[in-house]
C-alpha cells in the first residue's frame, strides 16, 4: 500500500522550501546566495524569453530519452520476465552493467554518435534504460503461476496474456522506475549539458552565468533545473495515481 | 463426457504419476479427486483443462481430443488468480473480454459464442449476486476476504458459462466456517444447474461434501482409478452424521493404503 501525497502537503513542503532558502540567503548574506525574493520573480521574467528556451531544450532532451528508453527496455523486460532460459543468460550482464554510472561513458558516446543532441539523449537514455529493463523484468517474471494459468483457463493465448496480464502488472512499475530515475536524468542532463551545446539549462546555468558571474540569473537556471525535476516527478506520480489506483486504496 | 484413456505422466526421473490410467466421467456428474500431496491430483487437473500435455494416452470431452485449454473449462485454482490491479467487477468480466478480444474462434472463445454485451453484463450482475459480492464490485482483491476473493474467481469462471468446472482445492486457503458455508454454496450450484465438476482437494470431509464419486489417487503410479460412489454428497447438512463419518473413516482408510511412503 503506498501512502498518497495530497495537495496541502505539497504546498507545505513549498512554502517551506522557500522560506528555509530565504532563511539561508539572509544569514549568508553574499552574492552567491541570494533569496527567492530576487530569483523568482526575475525566474518569472525571463522565463519566457531565453531561459524558456533553454528550460524547452532540457525539457525535451528528457522526454526524448525517457520515450526511448522505455520504449526499448519494457518490451525487453517484459521478453526477460516470461523466458526464464533467456533471463539466466542475460541477467549477469545486466547485472554488471546496472551500477555503472553511465555519465562516465560520455566520452565515448560523443566521438561515437557526434557532438548532437541524440548523444545527450542516448547518454540519458542508457540511465533510464536499464532502470526500466530491470523493474518491468522483475515484475513480469514475480507474476504468480496460478495467475497466468487461470487466465489462461478463461481462454487467454500469449497475446491476450500481454494485453490484460504483463502488460497492466508492468505499467505500474514502469511508472515508479520513471519516477525514480528521471532525477539521475535530469542531473546527468546537467553534466551533459556544460559543453557541447549552446541550449539547455546546465549550458545557461555554467556557461551563461556562473562563468560571467551573473549569479541571480544563474538561481533562475537553477530554479529551472530543479523545477523540471519536480515537474517530471509529479507528472509521472500523477498518471501512477491514475494508473496504479489499486496500490493507493485504503 | 471426460473419456481419460491410458494417460501416461510424470515428472521425469523414470518417475510416472499416472501410467495406463483410464476414467470415464460423465454429464452432469460432480467428482472430487483426494489424495496425498504429490500423487499427481492437480496434475491430473491441468491435465483435464489442457493446460499441461500427456506423455502418452489421451483425454477428450465431448469426443475432441484436448491438446490446449479448453475455451468452455472453468478453472478455479486455489489462489483466487485475481488480477490485483482489477475491481472486482473487472476481473469478473475478464473472461469475456478475452473472448471478445479474440472473437469466436473456437481456439480461445467458443464458436457459438456471441457478444451481446447488455446480456454480458446481466450475467456477470447475476454472479456477482448470486454469490454474495454484488456490494463489493468496486473494490480491488487486496480489500476482500480470502473468502470473497475465492467469491469472485468462482463467479469469474461462471460468467463463461462453462459445460465443466474444475477447481484445485479451491477452499482450503479458507478458515472452516467460510470453507464449509461456500461447500453449500458449491452444493447448492450443483444441485441447480447440473453442471459437471471435478473438485481437487485433500480435505477428507470437502471430498464427501462436494463428491458424488470420489477419486482416491496414491502417491505411487496411478494405473486404476480407485473410485467411492458416495450418496451423502450435496448434503452439507449431514456433515457431523453417523453415516458420514462412516464415509470419511472409509475414506482415510483408502487413502492410508495408497499412501506407499507412511507419515
Amino acid at each position: 500500500m503506498k501512502k498518497k501525497a495530497t495537495f496541502l502537503s505539497t504546498l507545505v513542503g513549498v512554502v517551506m522550501f522557500f522560506c528555509l532558502w530565504q532563511l539561508a540567503a539572509l544569514l549568508i548574506n553574499r552574492p552567491i546566495l541570494p533569496g527567492p525574493i530576487e530569483v523568482v520573480p526575475l525566474f518569472c521574467k525571463n522565463v519566457t524569453g531565453e531561459l524558456g528556451l533553454h528550460f524547452l531544450a532540457s525539457a525535451g532532451r528528457v522526454l526524448a530519452a525517457v520515450f526511448l528508453a522505455t520504449l526499448f527496455a519494457a518490451p525487453l523486460g517484459l521478453a526477460l520476465g516470461q523466458m526464464p532460459k533467456l533471463d539466466r543468460v542475460i541477467s549477469p550482464l545486466v547485472a554488471i552493467i546496472y551500477p555503472i554510472p553511465k555519465i562516465i561513458f560520455l566520452p565515448v558516446i560523443y566521438v561515437l554518435m557526434g557532438i548532437s543532441d541524440i548523444s545527450k539523449i542516448t547518454l540519458i537514455a542508457m540511465i533510464i534504460f536499464f532502470q526500466i529493463l530491470v523493474v518491468v523484468r522483475d515484475e513480469a517474471s514475480g507474476l504468480k503461476k496460478e495467475l497466468i494459468l487461470s487466465v489462461q483457463s478463461l481462454g487467454a493465448g500469449r497475446r491476450a496474456l500481454f494485453r490484460y496480464v504483463y502488460l497492466p502488472a508492468s505499467l505500474p512499475a514502469v511508472l515508479t522506475a520513471l519516477r525514480v530515475s528521471v532525477g539521475t536524468a535530469v542531473a546527468v542532463l546537467f553534466i551533459a549539458e556544460q559543453s557541447l551545446t549552446s541550449y539547455g539549462l546546465g549550458y545557461y546555468i555554467v556557461i551563461e552565468t556562473y562563468q560571467v558571474l551573473l549569479y541571480p540569473e544563474m538561481y533562475t537556471g537553477i530554479m529551472g533545473m530543479g523545477l523540471l525535476g519536480v515537474l517530471l516527478y509529479f507528472a509521472i506520480y500523477a498518471i501512477e495515481l491514475k494508473v496504479s489506483k489499486h496500490l493507493f486504496v485504503a | 463426457m471426460i473419456e481419460v484413456h491410458k494417460l501416461r505422466f510424470g515428472y521425469g526421473g523414470g518417475v510416472f504419476l499416472f501410467e495406463d490410467f483410464s476414467l470415464t466421467i460423465r454429464r452432469g456428474e460432480s467428482w472430487t479427486v483426494i489424495g496425498p500431496s504429490g500423487c499427481g491430483k492437480t496434475t491430473l487437473l491441468y491435465l483435464i483443462a489442457g493446460l499441461q500435455s500427456p506423455h502418452g494416452g489421451e483425454i477428450s470431452i465431448n469426443g475432441e481430443k484436448i491438446v490446449r485449454a479448453r475455451p468452455s473449462t472453468g478453472l478455479v485454482l486455489q489462489d483466487h488468480g485475481l488480477l490485483p490491479w482489477a475491481t472486482i467487477l473487472e476481473n469478473a468480466r475478464l473472461g469475456l473480454k478475452i473472448r471478445k478480444f479474440y472473437g469466436p474462434d473456437g481456439k480461445h472463445s467458443p464458436v457459438n459464442v456471441q457478444v451481446d454485451s447488455e446480456k454480458d453484463d446481466r450475467r456477470v450482475q447475476y454472479w456477482l449476486n448470486w454469490l454474495g459480492i454484488e456490494q463489493l464490485r468496486n473494490m480491488y482483491p487486496a480489500q476482500l476476504s480470502r473468502g470473497q476473493r475465492q467469491r469472485a474467481a468462482i463467479a469469474r469462471t461462471l460468467v463463461l458459462e462453462p459445460d465443466l468446472l474444475l477447481m484445485d482445492e479451491p477452499f482450503s486457503a479458507l478458515d472452516a466456517p467460510i470453507r464449509e458455508e461456500l461447500q453449500k454454496v458449491m452444493n447448492n450450484f450443483h444441485a441447480e444447474s447440473g453442471l459437471t465438476s471435478l473438485t481437487v482437494t485433500h480435505d477428507i470431509e470437502e471430498a464427501v461434501v462436494l463428491g458424488e464419486k470420489i477419486l482416491v489417487l496414491g502417491n505411487s503410479c496411478n494405473r486404476t482409478p480407485r473410485v467411492i460412489d458416495n450418496v451423502l454428497c450435496g448434503e452439507a447438512a449431514t456433515r457431523g452424521g453417523a453415516e458420514f463419518l462412516r464415509r470419511c473413516a472409509e475414506l482415510r482408510d483408502l487413502l492410508a493404503a495408497g499412501n506407499t511412503r507412511g507419515s
